[in-house]
């Protein structure tokens, strides 16, 4: 039956250009790929790497909301908005089915995000033009920085499925310029 | 023991009747719920596409699409497999039979019992996943571990039969590459269905209040030790039954029995630690940038190796039957000349082409840390899975069925060349809604788990969407539509054939499905004098890995262009 190896298969020589291939294929998935990720945490601006930290829920929310007393410029559909120095610590979180604050930002300043969901997994996806997403998690406060770039309105949806309801969770993030 | 068995008139393969009628069962049931997926793949897709659907039946849905699609389908059409890999491919009878059909029923009431559990109560959870503090209901998680046990055994019952064909000198030598691979995916399918039990028994007991709490960030990171080693049972299942239809179909060996098994062995090593990539979006801190970069560096990309091995091997195989056939002209004469008017052939070339050029690419880029800030559940995950299991794994499972119904159910497929367009309808479908979905995921940022961006529930924050995404979503829609009718098509006449086909006689079957001859004694290269250079296989191999890494740098591109962050 064709199907059943010849006995001593280990010893067959490999044809060469599969031989090559394998070099090839060797080089880029293994050597290349795992090196560029390395090297784009030196040379790139865009990663994944903050800080974590346990937090609890109710100690978070109220840091966000001495935040954004602080800070509060404004008011959109019953939500606060709010502008913290250039360059600031500034705080959100995500709960169903809302981002909490609205943050006005500068364009070009680097701020520092402390972000976490109060009550089940959220996403924080920064939509339409799509900059990035990242995932959160109730008990997980991610301090992670950033710069805006553009002033413009940029849209902020939930992309992880938090009940009947996620469709709705959309937030917003105005950039103006400095 | 004296078991009944018969000589297949085609193969020569024993086939023991309790083997037979095993096989039968684990197919019609696996059809049974492609065909509840396939419904279910109607809804979301009309939803998605022109919000035909309110976001509560869009929920509920994708929790069935994704359970009997991914889940019942894929996995019973997998023991079926695994009992022919093991039972009929190594001339032996099945061991305990009758465990295996404690195994079946296990499985057939896991699933009732989860479809069940989803249709009775959609608030809770969707694809198929409810991450804690989201919880299922108790009957849910019961269903799942009910549903694993069966499969657990079923896969028992192959290493059993492999152990009774090795004591009974049922073959010779080393397994035949097809059961090896087979025998990795059921190796793989033990090493995650314990890791299941890890994060399925303490949900279950925590939605019945022995448990307190569940630390999501945990279960998440334990779950997907389950959840992404899983898709390699399906990857080794799928990359065998590429090489069967290869032998099936041209009459097709691998170029190297050596680099062929090595590559398998390479998903063995390395997967399972690989899986990490699914926390690359997470608060790191929790995950150091060292940890993550090993597992989804070096130990994803190994078994990526083996892919890339398999990717040049498959088609190898077949090059190598044709050209010792005679068509050596040129690069591509063997690949012109293949046959084309079998369906089955159809389905394996669309299988590996879809697989590699969109699944496996987008899946190894989903899981570059960086990239991953892109890809992260937005629609562009949907895309790539769909590359894979989708337009991989099902469409070359159909292309198998078209041996199963007249080989085992002895049955001619009905409707003449109808079945011909299967699986152009079927791939060209998926193809379509693949790229438009990796599209609107990477550049758009369409979050996947969203039914309505058109009003976003009426929400007053809600936004539109540039003009070009309802572009990409009419082309994902027509693609899907393409392929619910290349699955209906499939139903169809699966079912016709089994209740309706030609019962088909011993000299029927020697006559008409004779199996491709490849003239030369052995088409291994160990035999001809001077074997044929893989000369077409090795273009084709160059072209996918410029795409490949032209794709890779690309999404570089397209992420250096985001505002900086983590830095």
């Amino acid at each position: 039956m064709a199907t059943v190896p010849e006995r001593y298969w280990w010893y067959e020589k490999v044809e060469p250009l599969e031989k090559i291939w394998l070099i090839l294929a060797f080089l880029l998935v293994v050597v290349f790929f795992s090196a560029w990720m390395l090297i784009w945490h030196v040379i790139g601006p865009q990663n994944s790497t903050g800080k974590a930290y346990r937090v609890d829920p109710a100690a978070f929310k109220a840091e966000v909301e001495q935040f954004v007393a602080k800070y509060r410029v404004g008011e959109e559909n019953g939500r606060p908005v709010v502008e913290p120095p250039a360059g600031s610590d500034v705080y959100l979180y995500a709960t169903r089915f809302a981002f909490y604050p609205i943050l006005r930002l500068r364009a070009g300043e680097r701020y520092l995000l402390h972000i976490a969901a109060l009550d089940y997994l959220h996403g924080f996806s920064i939509s339409n033009s799509h900059q990035w997403n990242i995932q959160l998690y109730p008990g997980y406060e991610w301090v992670l920085p950033f710069t805006p770039t553009e002033p413009g309105v940029y849209n902020v949806v939930c992309n992880e499925y938090c009940g009947i309801g996620h469709e709705m969770m959309v937030g917003k993030i105005l950039v103006v310029e400095r | 023991m004296a078991e009944v068995y018969r000589s297949c008139p085609v193969t020569g393969f024993k086939v023991y009747g309790q083997t037979e009628t095993l096989i039968r069962a684990n197919a019609v049931a696996a059809v049974v719920a492609l065909l509840v997926g396939g419904v279910s793949a109607l809804v979301i897709l009309l939803t998605r596409w022109l919000g035909a659907f309110p976001p509560r039946t869009f929920y509920l849905f994708v929790a069935l699409h994704g359970w009997n699609m991914l889940i019942f389908w894929i996995i019973l059409f997998e023991v079926a497999i695994l009992y022919f890999a093991g039972s009929v491919m190594l001339n032996t009878r099945l061991a305990a039979p009758r465990l295996a059909w404690l195994a079946f029923g296990l499985m057939v009431i896991g699933a009732v019992m989860v479809d069940y559990a989803i249709f009775r109560s959609p608030v809770n959870y969707l694809s198929f996943q409810p991450y804690p503090p989201l919880r299922g209901t108790p009957d849910f998680y019961f269903g799942t571990v009910l549903y694993a046990i069966g499969a657990l055994i079923a896969v028992g019952i192959f290493f059993a039969t492999v152990y009774l064909a090795r004591k009974e000198r049922a073959y010779e030598g080393s397994l035949p590459l097809v059961v090896y691979g087979a025998f990795v995916a059921a190796v793989l399918a033990v090493a995650t269905l314990l890791v299941g039990a890890l994060v399925y028994v303490p949900a279950f007991l925590w939605s019945v209040g022995l448990l307190r709490t569940i630390d999501p960030f945990i279960w998440k990171l334990a779950y997907w030790g389950y959840g992404h080693p899983s898709q390699q049972i399906n990857l080794a299942a799928t990359i065998s039954v590429w090489y069967l239809l290869s032998f099936l179909t041209v009459g097709g060996r691998t170029p190297s029995e050596k680099v062929s098994r090595f590559a398998f062995a390479l998903y063995l090593v390395a997967i399972n630690l690989g899986s990490a990539h699914h926390l690359q979006s997470e608060p790191s801190g929790a995950l150091s940038i060292g940890w993550k970069w090993i597992n989804t560096g070096y130990l994803m990309h190994l078994a990526v190796l083996g892919s890339m091995i398999h990717a040049f091997a498959v088609p190898g195989s077949v090059e190598l039957a044709q050209r010792v056939r005679g068509y050596t002209r040129g690069l591509f004469e063997w690949l012109v000349k293949a046959p084309w008017g079998n369906p089955s052939f159809v389905s394996l070339v669309l299988s590996i082409a879809l697989f590699g050029f969109l699944g496996g690419t987008g899946g190894v880029i989903a899981g570059t840390e960086q990239l991953n800030l892109k890809w992260h559940n937005t629609l562009a995950i949907t895309g790539h899975f769909h590359g894979v299991v989708v337009a991989g794994t099902t469409l070359a499972f159909m292309g198998l069925t078209w041996y199963v119904l007249p080989l085992i159910f002895r049955r001619k497929v009905i409707g003449g060349n109808l079945v011909k367009i299967q699986p152009w309808l079927y791939g060209i479908g998926m193809g379509l809604l693949v790229l438009a979905f990796m599209q609107l995921g990477v550049r758009y940022g369409l979050p996947r788990k969203q039914p309505d961006i058109f009003t976003f529930g009426r929400s007053p924050w809600g936004f539109s969407y540039p003009p070009a995404v309802f572009t990409l979503l009419g082309l994902a829609g027509v693609g899907g539509l393409l392929a619910i009718a290349g699955g209906a098509l499939f139903i169809l006449l699966v079912v016709g054939t089994v209740l309706f086909g030609k019962r088909l006689t011993d000299e029927e079957l020697r006559v008409q499905y004779r199996l491709p001859v490849v003239p030369i004694a052995g088409a291994s290269p160990s035999h001809a004098a001077a074997p044929p250079s893989l000369k077409g296989t090795f273009a084709l191999c160059l072209i996918f890995g410029l795409f490949f890494l032209a794709l890779y740098l690309g999404n570089f591109w397209a992420l250096s262009k985001a505002w900086p962050v983590g830095q």
